[in-house]
């Protein structure tokens, strides 16, 4: 046990030394250093850092844990955080790079000539990035509580202190570096330890391969039908095809993280670094390309995990493990509270079952799973100490880009832009700070009691993007008459709809008690869950803009001639004059 | 300018291509056509899962690239090539 400790403090803050160290070599002195890393990046170098930015703790710590129990209907997350580098590579980043703006809102309001429009973007862009940065807190507080031995809520407040003096220190320059740093330790620590339990359930070393490979306990029964017939007996719903709500709300989810990734900032800015638009193009390519490494990894995490896990409680059918011989990580999970277990027949042993009333895991948080599956697992400790110093690097990393993009929204487009347009630059990075540090104590204050494990908080900031950013951008890319009064109207009734919907369902702002429709399913709007209701909002987005710009002139010429020059590689870039 | 709109019809046309087969593999076949194809088998993967949580993203993958190759060429061919 002692070694362990050592072990996970030695992976942990080498870790930490590492990325302070690069931030500081690389630290950032201008302001065109802090928001962009002066444009010089190749795009495999910007691949794996946005592949560092985009994998948070939703990716490492959260998804193969709700995976292992939702089955199937985890591949929503699978596909709709993979699938929206598509719409990204073909539909915002090329166009969005050529104009060559440094954030979001910028691109927004030359598009839209408005210096409203740029307050509503913003506006949005905070709203969801918040949220975003809730479900990483969530994922900091679960991996610092566990590897300090502390309460969930203790993890939290020492999370956010680590986050604050990461992100506050370096820009994006430092960020960039360190990402890629920080890439390579969260994509070892997540395969070292998939490879060896693969290898111990299948035989077979590459976990893509194992999950359909036969069990190597020599039943000759291939993994998934042994999982989906463990899971069945039990009363659970059969692995493969349980579709979490049925087809219509697993089509909406998917869709909703698809077009959020394309509409979340921190992923866009990304592409402004880099030095052409073809090298925009090849960047999301090779994100994707480091992505997929994990992302075609997890389903066997989950589905490995979940097997490990029945079998521990459950050795052989109907000889439930002793609650006193229970193992290590069993007590060390109980300690952080997120793992509990109660003796209902008081016949000391584990009965883990779907019904309610005869289950004694009363609470086993999805968000656990990652982190104390390779214990589950048996695998030696320092590889156990590795996943703890990976998953906090996915959610720092994730987290710093997230305040990257809300302090540069503030200090640059709200501030510089529209506000104060003579701030000097020492005075708004300064203020980016400011902000920064705000964002870390509401977003610490709200991870408190999330709206849901981190991988679901997440989908909702995923929602709140898609319908308000992302139909914004693209019919300022693709419809050359779109106009600035028809833009603004969509994006805020696009947000205020999906908002209504959230909020209702999951309390304003995500305060406990403060939903009036409460979570309960009778009350979805068919059936689509308020974590899959970004879509919807998205419809809204764009059905209101058309509806508008029927009814009132087209953007002006000047706009519509820069629309055809961000469409080309080449060309001077129109500037636009602020109206 | 007549380039430039023809230039932009051909990328519509690529894009156009590219999204129907992203919307196939992932909503067709991982989601609306999963069950039919759970019926068929590869390895101890059930075909329409193994789309859901390995295929579309392998099929993702090469659209991308697909895609940013032909780009080029069609950059080359309209003479819009970055520097």
């Amino acid at each position: 046990m002692e070694q362990l400790k050592l072990f996970t403090y030695i992976a942990v803050f080498g870790s930490f030394a590492l990325y302070f160290a690069i931030a500081w070599w690389a630290r950032a002195t201008t302001t065109s250093d802090f928001y962009v890393a002066g444009g010089g990046i190749t795009p495999l170098q910007n691949g794996m850092a946005i592949g560092a930015d985009w994998m948070s703790a939703a990716s490492f710590i959260s998804m193969a844990g709700l995976i292992a129990f939702l089955g199937y209907g985890g591949s929503v997350f699978l596909m709709g955080w993979t699938g929206g580098y598509v719409l990204l590579a073909m539909l915002l980043a090329p166009y969005m790079r050529k104009h060559g703006k440094f954030t979001v809102p910028e691109f927004i309001a030359d598009r839209y000539y408005s210096k409203t429009a740029r307050i509503v973007a913003v506006i949005c862009l905070i709203i969801a990035s918040l949220t975003y940065i809730i479900g990483q807190m969530k994922g900091v507080g679960v991996a610092f509580s566990r590897f300090l031995e502390v309460e969930y809520d203790n993890g939290l407040y020492i999370g956010m202190a680590v986050v604050w003096v990461y992100a506050v220190l370096g820009g994006m320059k430092g960020i960039t570096y360190t990402q890629i740093a920080q890439y390579c330790v969260l994509i070892f620590a997540y395969t070292i330890p998939a490879v060896f339990i693969s290898l111990e359930l299948t035989g077979n070393p590459i976990p893509q391969l194992g999950l359909g490979s036969t069990l190597a306990d020599g039943s000759g029964m291939y993994l998934l039908d042994k999982l989906d017939l463990v899971v069945t007996d039990l009363g659970f719903k059969e692995y493969t095809t349980d579709n979490m709500g049925g087809s219509v709300n697993m089509f909406a989810y998917t869709l909703s993280l698809m077009i959020g990734t394309a509409g979340l900032p921190h992923v866009i800015m990304r592409f402004f670094t880099v030095p052409s638009v073809k090298a925009a193009r090849s960047s999301a390519g090779y994100a994707l390309v480091f992505i997929a490494l994990l992302y075609t990894v997890a389903p066997a995490v989950g589905a490995m995990a979940r097997l490990n896990l029945m079998n521990t409680i459950e050795p052989v059918a109907g000889q439930n493990l002793e609650y006193a011989e229970r193992p290590q990580w069993f007590k060390d999970w109980e300690n952080t509270g997120l793992l509990k277990y109660e003796d209902k027949n008081g016949d000391g042993k584990i009965q883990y079952t779907a019904n309610a009333e005869t289950n004694e895991m009363v609470k086993v948080d999805r968000d656990i799973m990652v982190l104390a599956n390779p214990a589950i697992a048996n695998l030696p400790n320092w590889v156990i100490a590795l996943v703890a110093a990976g998953g906090i690097a996915a959610a720092l990393s994730t987290a710093a880009g997230l305040l990257l993009a809300i302090s540069s929204s503030v200090s640059h487009d709200l501030m510089k832009g529209v506000f104060t347009p003579d701030i000097s630059e020492k005075n708004e990075l300064l203020a980016g700070r400011v902000v920064m540090t705000i964002s870390i104590i509401v977003a610490g204050y709200l991870g408190l009691n999330p709206p849901g494990f981190a991988a679901g908080t997440v989908a909702l900031a995923f929602g709140l993007a898609a319908s308000s950013i992302f139909p914004a951008l693209m019919m300022g890319i693709f419809s050359k008459r779109m106009n600035s009064k028809a833009a603004i109207w969509g994006m805020c009734s696009g947000i205020g709809v999906t908002m209504l919907y959230v909020f209702q369902h999951k309390g304003i702002m995500f305060i406990q008690g403060t939903d009036f429709l409460g979570g309960l399913e009778p009350n979805w709007f068919f059936g689509i869950s308020p974590n899959a209701f970004g879509v919807i909002g998205a419809v809204v987005n764009f059905t209101v803009a058309f509806v508008i710009l029927q009814f009132s002139e087209d953007a002006p010429e000047e706009i519509q001639e820069m629309v055809e020059n961000f469409r080309t590689p080449v060309g001077e870039v129109v500037a636009a004059h602020d109206h | 300018m007549e380039n430039k709109t023809s230039y932009w019809q051909e990328n519509l046309r690529l894009i156009f291509i590219c999204l129907i087969i992203w919307f196939v593999v992932s909503f067709g076949l991982g989601i609306m056509f999963v069950e039919e194809l759970n019926t068929i088998r590869l390895g101890g993967y059930k075909l329409g899962f193994w789309f859901a949580q390995q295929g579309s993203i392998y099929t993702f993958l090469g659209l991308i690239f697909w895609y940013t190759k032909k780009m080029n060429d069609l950059d080359k061919k309209y003479n819009v090539e970055e520097e």
